[in-house]
């Protein structure tokens, strides 16, 4: 229960410290901190405007994405604590628990019957198949790695499985989780959240029909998407057995961190050409597989 | 044969004598207006038609770049019976003008590939034409599809229609439907008989030009009323004109930046331009320049405590946009979003005839500043910058170039400014313009050649004003430019264009 609250207050400030270090980092006083929920109080009060073109599916796809979200909540651990909900190969749960919200998202966008829309759930659907392996990949070699194949058990077991290369994983698996959590969130170098341009959206193209409390609900399941990523990362950084206190804290730094790493990338280099994105994604990939033919060679399962 | 067959006028020189143009035949016409246009360094600037008691009559004026002159050719036709052969498929970049007759005088041309309407001006010929049943290119195939993007567009542009038609991301063909800004601006210019009107409407021709058309319509309107203005003034409006440039210029670096998601860029740039419309307003009370440039004088004489500003901004602003683009085009994400984009061959640009910046950075010297000088040009020698790739990144880096020219450029010339005697008149509104008579102004505005007609009737009244703004040639460059390219990269290329939607729907 533990992970749940902290990943709601990391939430609640993430969007917030991205914008604040873009601001800063372009020379900006900037909104404050609590702009981005302020913005939500604001869209909840409104009401949503659906085209008559759309149809039942349109309605429900933003519940659908931001409930799927929140389920997947309840498979992350913190510390020691298990997760709410633990079972035997729980990650295969999160992953396509995520993946169904975004089928809904893609069949809304397609739903609105704009060409803008289709052209965004196409290349939202191709980029998130490419960046399924790797995840897929890398929890894998968590599995192999401690011996379990539930979040809970993986975290709860990773910094005890006794190898010295514990650390090359620890960083391995925060660098593949930070760009896991940029393809999937839709932000820079494959997706541009802060972009007018219609042709050149990925992600924003497919809510661009979705107003008033819709569009909020939508704002809050990526918000949330950032903290439960955030919070993978601190689980393969900072090892389960210390003091809760200190944990707490470590959590809440690592979230800021990865805030500030996300404002940082986005405000000092350019987005890529949209077909480079494929060979951008399955680099991450390759990562994960390199991890993964380590462990079985470590682990003496490769002969 | 002795009979003259066509006028030869000077940019911003005296008049022509409107009975002394001649009148060809159209065979004459067609074999006289093609030889010259098959030559090397000549290009049309503009061709139109001018309805007078019951006959057409068509003016086509084509700059020789070689001896500075534009030559001036006129057919008269009977409204009645309207059927010419086309010139376009022997010459394509008259398309746009022989569409425009066609639309506005209901000319058939015979041959003409494509007579699309250009702009749907309310006093058309044929009124049943309307945008909304405007047949698009189409195409009827499973794997092909369209996209559709405007004429409300997301971001702080003007409305233009963009039709494509893709496969998967790459774009096979892109149509552009313009006319949503028409607001009749040719007919008000002899409908406003009031001066300060008309150099009003000038400014709003195109809002980012505003210095640029209101000198073309100052030195139309002095050519036409036989003012002279002094060299001091002169130099002040060259300076006003590499001031817009200037902000446009850098500008259009933001929004490059802007457009390829690095924010550092955009911010700086967006910052930086502000200092130099700052220091435009500073100098006349408008930051776009409105009021500064007004036929026979100027209101905002240029004084030593603008020029000491201008001068100060300048190098703090120049300064730092050199940095930030030694920044920009040095990183390797900007120049891979850049680089071998959406290009524009030489070879498209000559046979499209396009101007301006587009023309220049496809290795085309086509700069009115240097070829047809005007003002104070005319006694100093602009150095135009010409590049030879055409791409999205050649357009960048022809704005820094420009920009550090354009620095250069105001500093001498305000040197040479400091040495004039300056007379400090102000500006001549209850002029006499030169009855029955032919002028043409031209201008190198920051996006390129713009030019401005006149014709007077027997008691000096304008009788019909021409526009042309240089969008009007580079459209179709644009069309061409993203042909093969990935959808997701048409907003750069536009941006990098960066054509006037109202100048070309005036």
């Amino acid at each position: 229960m533990m992970s749940f609250v902290l990943i709601l207050i990391a939430a609640f400030f993430f969007p917030g410290i991205i914008l604040r270090t873009k601001s800063i980092s372009s020379g900006r006083k900037g909104q404050g901190i609590l702009q981005p929920i302020k913005d939500i109080g604001v869209l909840m009060r409104k009401g949503s405007v659906f085209s008559k073109t759309s149809g039942r599916i349109f309605q429900i796809a933003p519940v659908v994405a931001l409930s799927s979200v929140l389920c997947v909540l309840l498979v992350i651990p913190f510390a020691t604590q298990s997760a709410v909900i633990s079972f035997e190969g729980d990650f295969v749960f999160f992953a396509y628990l995520l993946a169904f919200g975004k089928f809904f998202t893609i069949l809304s966008a397609l739903d609105t019957g704009s060409s803008f829309g289709g052209m965004g759930a196409n290349r939202e659907a191709f980029f998130s198949m490419l960046v399924e392996p790797a995840f897929f990949i890398l929890l894998a070699t968590f599995a192999m790695l401690t011996g379990y194949t539930s979040f809970s058990g993986i975290f709860s077991h990773f910094f005890l499985a006794g190898t010295h290369y514990v650390l090359i994983y620890s960083i391995i698996g925060f660098y593949i989780f930070v760009q896991i959590a940029m393809i999937e969130n839709s932000r820079l170098p494959v997706d541009d959240p802060r972009t007018h341009l219609e042709l050149t959206m990925i992600h924003e193209v497919m809510i661009l029909d979705n107003s008033g409390f819709d569009k909020a609900l939508i704002h809050i399941g990526t918000y949330l998407k950032f903290a439960i990523y955030g919070a993978l990362m601190y689980n393969v950084i900072v090892p389960a057995g210390w003091n809760i206190f200190l944990q707490i804290v470590l959590f809440l730094t690592v979230q800021v961190v990865f805030a500030v790493i996300i404002g940082l990338t986005e405000s000092f280099r350019a987005r890529n050409k949209m077909n480079k994105n494929p060979k951008f994604i399955l680099t991450i990939s390759a990562i994960a597989w390199i991890a993964f033919v380590v462990i079985l060679i470590l682990t003496d399962k490769l002969i | 044969m002795d009979q003259k067959l066509y006028m030869e006028i000077k940019n911003n020189s005296l008049p022509l004598d409107l009975k002394e143009i001649p009148i060809l035949k159209y065979e004459i016409f067609y074999d006289r207006v093609l030889a010259f246009l098959k030559e090397e360094g000549k290009h049309c600037v503009a061709y139109y038609g001018v309805e007078s008691a019951g006959n057409l009559k068509l003016y086509c004026c084509i700059a020789d770049d070689n001896n500075n002159i534009v030559v001036l050719f006129a057919h008269e036709l009977n409204k009645d019976h309207p059927v010419l052969k086309s010139l376009t498929p022997e010459c394509v970049p008259l398309h746009i003008f022989e569409r425009e007759i066609h639309e506005n005088f209901g000319v058939e041309f015979v041959g003409h590939p494509w007579l699309k309407p250009v702009r749907y001006p309310y006093n058309r010929k044929d009124v049943s034409e309307i945008m909304d049943n405007y047949p698009f290119y189409n195409i009827e195939s499973e794997e092909l599809h369209e996209v559709g993007v405007g004429p409300v567009h997301a971001g702080i542009i003007e409305p233009g229609h963009f039709r494509f038609i893709c496969n998967g991301e790459k774009v096979l063909h892109l149509e552009i439907q313009l006319g949503y800004q028409h607001r009749g601006i040719e007919e008000l210019f002899i409908t406003k008989c009031n001066a300060l009107q008309r150099c009003i409407l000038s400014e709003s021709i195109a809002g980012d030009t505003s210095i640029g058309h209101s000198m073309a319509h100052s030195q139309l309107i002095e050519s036409l009323a036989g003012i002279q203005v002094s060299e001091a003034l002169q130099i002040e409006r060259c300076i006003a004109l590499e001031m817009e440039r200037l902000a446009i210029h850098i500008g259009d670096t933001s929004a490059l930046c802007g457009d390829v998601a690095y924010q550092l860029g955009q911010v700086v740039c967006e910052a930086l331009r502000t200092t130099i419309i700052n220091t435009t307003q500073f100098w006349c009370g408008n930051r776009f320049g409105k009021g500064l440039i007004r036929p026979g004088g100027s209101n905002y004489p240029l004084n030593n405590e603008v020029v000491n500003e201008i001068l100060r901004v300048l190098d703090d602003t120049g300064r730092r946009f050199f940095e930030v683009t030694d920044l920009i085009y040095s990183l390797p994400s900007v120049l891979g979003r850049f680089d071998d984009i959406g290009i524009l061959t030489r070879q498209q640009a000559l046979s499209l005839g396009t101007v301006g910046m587009t023309a220049r950075t496809s290795g085309i010297l086509r700069d009115i500043r240097k070829t047809h000088p005007f003002q104070y040009y005319k006694n100093y020698l602009v150095r135009p910058v010409i590049l030879e790739t055409g791409d999205v990144l050649a357009r960048g880096m022809e704005r820094v170039l420009e920009v550090h020219e354009s620095v250069k450029i105001i500093h001498e010339l305000i040197e040479i400014w400091q040495q004039k005697i300056k007379d400090f008149r102000k500006p001549v509104y209850d002029y006499n313009l030169k009855p029955d008579s032919f002028a043409i102004s031209m201008v190198e505005g920051w996006r390129g050649e713009i030019c401005h007609i006149a014709i007077t009737d027997n008691s000096g009244n304008i009788a019909h004003y021409k526009v042309k703004d240089p969008s009007m040639h580079n459209w179709m460059a644009l069309a061409l430019a993203v042909r093969n390219q990935e959808i997701s990269d048409f907003p750069i290329c536009n941006k990098s264009f960066n054509l006037s939607y109202c100048g070309n729907d005036l």
